[in-house]
């Protein structure tokens, strides 16, 4: 039961070219809320579908589950196509967006379920209900009922109901969607350690990216239907290979321009008359491709005064300053009126009383040239 | 204090109605148990003779426990046949919910004396079922014993009482959560076991509610017997009938009718224990 999760292996659900669209309503056209969708998922990693609502991503996760039947392509769980497979017979279970406990039954019914279902003998039932709440925190909630306990509590009951079965891979639903932020933060550390003591294959939902970044292995970028980006929380936040997954995940600014040079991964992009950047080009952008660069406001530096001559060094004025606590967000405009966003750690503001930009102020900032990305979309 | 005022006038007009022309008159029932006689000078006398008289004639309680078991096979069949009824327009077909709803409510607007006249047409000797058995051979002669009977009452009342029973039902699968019904897929269940283990229970109030909605008025049910039931059809609210109209003996009248009356509240506290609504409503 606490093997690390191996990231090698067969996969423990892939989705083959998987579309699901929906007869269309009173519209012209039909939906496709999942428009040709490949993934490979590895035996024990977390694995996360995160996009805006309306991306696909529940749909594929009720693909996995059964609840969905895809329009075309195949949905695969260890090897085995799922085509005609029910939700009941598949060896995966899910914890739903809200928790879909059953109202009419104890916690420890609830959570026994799964095993009543199967027939599994009485002492062996309940000796592991009770392991199962101890593994959600909770040993002494057995006799209540659903709508007694806390949300919170409900949401890991939800859990140890779906973990009771110790299925092959685990279907997660926005399932933190309801609760309040600590309690959301706490339960984020949480689910990752269960998920890495218990070793099964996590497949979470969310459109959350904070939620994404801190518990996944590995997460995929959905939105209008497709997969955008697969890859690790660092690659996808350090390397977004385009303008939506660049936006979606964290904050970031653009500068729209055209590839006037290029020079292996790096290149030079006009972005205004006689004013270039030097960006890093990992999207096989070629001179004179209409192309975005995406600086990540805390990759900016900023200079009070003119520093010494550097690439991407760029005299600005300060529109406004916003004060956030653990660091200042100075809203600036380029020479030739882009606007960008710049996040200051406040180091020195106990040390200097002019620590503090002021609008109206002049100043300079530069980047590396590895930190700002050209995309081609 | 504002909260108070506002629950007396909310429950207030209910209350007094209720007061006025429910508990009273069941006091003044209760207390005319214990007169002589209905009118004049025994009116004044009061005694138990009558409860003596009503334990005394055992084909009282005799019919009281039949109606009793009519009453309990019309509800349990107004349930069996309005479950998949109710459970079809809840959970298949979609949209076209309200105009089915409308349909299964509609007979109910016709008048409730048309609806079982109609019946004697269906059942009667000369009637729709007896054309059709005669015409494919099935009986050579026309026979009336399916008028007259107590299988017409029951017949009768379970068709009157579908819409009623239907409509709870329909109310308590409406209000289950469509994801628990995955979450049970999920955990295993084929879909009748589902059924069994998640549905079933937790349309229970509605499945009780309907139950009783037949339940409460067969009991006491007159009407139908005397259009239908024929001799052999006579239930125990045609002798409470004949006690008031043609026997003049209010004060047995208002035994037998305060003895279906505990009957009915025995029977119901009982269902509830065993049933245990309140778990199921508290959910």
């Amino acid at each position: 039961m606490t093997t690390k999760p191996t990231l090698n292996g067969l996969p423990a659900v892939e989705l083959r070219n998987v579309y699901k669209t929906y007869p269309a309503g009173r519209s012209e056209h039909e939906v496709a809320a999942v428009n040709g969708v490949n993934l490979s998922l590895l035996s024990g990693e977390f694995f996360t579908l995160l996009g805006p609502s309306g991306c696909g991503k529940t749909t594929s996760l009720r693909m996995i589950a059964g609840f969905e039947t895809p329009t075309a392509g195949e949905v695969f769980i260890q090897g085995q196509p799922m085509s005609h497979v029910p939700p009941y017979r598949r060896p995966v279970n899910t914890v739903f967006q809200n928790y879909a406990l059953f109202p009419h039954l104890t916690i420890e019914k609830n959570v026994a379920f799964g095993l009543t279902v199967q027939k599994v003998p009485k002492a062996e039932q309940q000796r592991r209900v009770r392991e199962a709440l101890e593994l959600v925190r909770l040993p002494t909630v057995g006799q209540r009922k659903p709508t007694q306990l806390s949300g919170g509590q409900q949401q890991r009951v939800a859990l140890a109901r779906a973990l009771i079965n110790r299925p092959a891979v685990l279907l997660l639903d926005e399932p933190l969607g309801a609760l309040d932020y600590k309690l959301r933060q706490a339960m984020q550390l949480e689910l990752k350690a269960l998920q890495h003591e218990v070793g099964i294959t996590f497949v979470y939902v969310t459109h959350d990216q904070e939620e994404a970044l801190t518990m996944s292995d590995r997460i995929a970028v959905m939105s209008a239907g497709k997969v955008l980006q697969i890859g690790t929380p660092i690659e996808i936040y350090e390397r977004p290979n385009c303008r939506f997954v660049a936006n979606f995940i964290g904050e970031t600014n653009f500068l729209d321009g055209r590839v006037t040079r290029t020079n292996g991964n790096r290149c030079t992009v006009q972005v205004a008359d006689g004013l270039e950047v030097s960006g890093s080009n990992y999207s096989a952008a070629a001179v004179g491709d209409q192309v975005t660069v995406s600086i990540r406001p805390e990759k900016i530096r900023i200079h009070e005064s003119r520093p010494e001559p550097q690439p991407n060094l760029f005299e600005v004025a300060v529109d406004r300053v916003a004060y956030i606590g653990s660091d200042t967000q100075l809203f600036m405009t380029m020479p030739y009126g882009a606007k960008v966003r710049v996040y200051d750690q406040n180091e020195l503001s106990t040390v200097d009383e002019n620590y503090f930009y002021a609008a109206g102020d002049q100043a300079w900032i530069s980047w590396r040239p590895e930190n700002a990305l050209v995309l081609k979309d | 204090m504002e909260n108070r005022k506002r629950i007396a006038v909310l429950m207030g007009p209910p209350a007094l109605f209720l007061l006025f022309l429910f508990v009273l008159p069941l006091a003044i029932m209760a207390v005319f148990t214990f007169r002589a006689g209905s009118f004049g000078a025994q009116r004044e006398v009061f005694t138990l003779d009558n409860y003596r008289e009503f334990l005394a004639n055992p084909s009282y309680l005799r019919l009281l426990w039949r109606s009793t078991g009519i009453a309990f096979i019309v509800s349990a069949l107004s349930v069996a046949l309005a479950y998949p009824l109710a459970y079809f327009i809840a959970f298949r077909v979609g949209s076209r919910k309200v105009i089915l709803l409308t349909i299964l409510v509609i007979p109910a607007w016709t008048s409730y004396l048309l609806r079982i006249l109609a019946w004697r047409l269906i059942l009667g000797s000369n009637g729709v079922l007896n054309s059709i058995l005669l015409a494919l051979g099935l009986i050579d002669e026309a026979t009336p014993i399916l008028l007259y009977s107590m299988t017409a009452v029951t017949i009768t009342l379970t068709y009157v009482w579908i819409p009623f029973v239907a409509l709870p039902i329909f109310a308590s699968l409406e209000r289950i959560n469509r994801s628990v019904l995955e979450a049970a897929a999920d955990l295993g269940c084929a879909p009748w076991q589902a059924f069994l283990r998640i549905t079933l229970p937790l349309s229970m109030p509605g499945v009780l509610g309907g139950f009783f909605f037949a339940f409460i008025p067969t009991l006491g049910e007159y009407v139908t017997p005397l259009l239908v039931g024929g001799a052999k059809g006579v239930m125990y609210g045609n002798l409470i009938q004949d006690q008031f109209l043609r026997g003049l003996n209010w004060p047995l009248g208002s035994i037998m009718s305060l003895a279906m009356l505990l009957v009915a509240l025995v029977l119901m506290a009982l269902f509830v224990r065993v049933v245990r609504v309140s778990d199921l409503v508290e959910g």
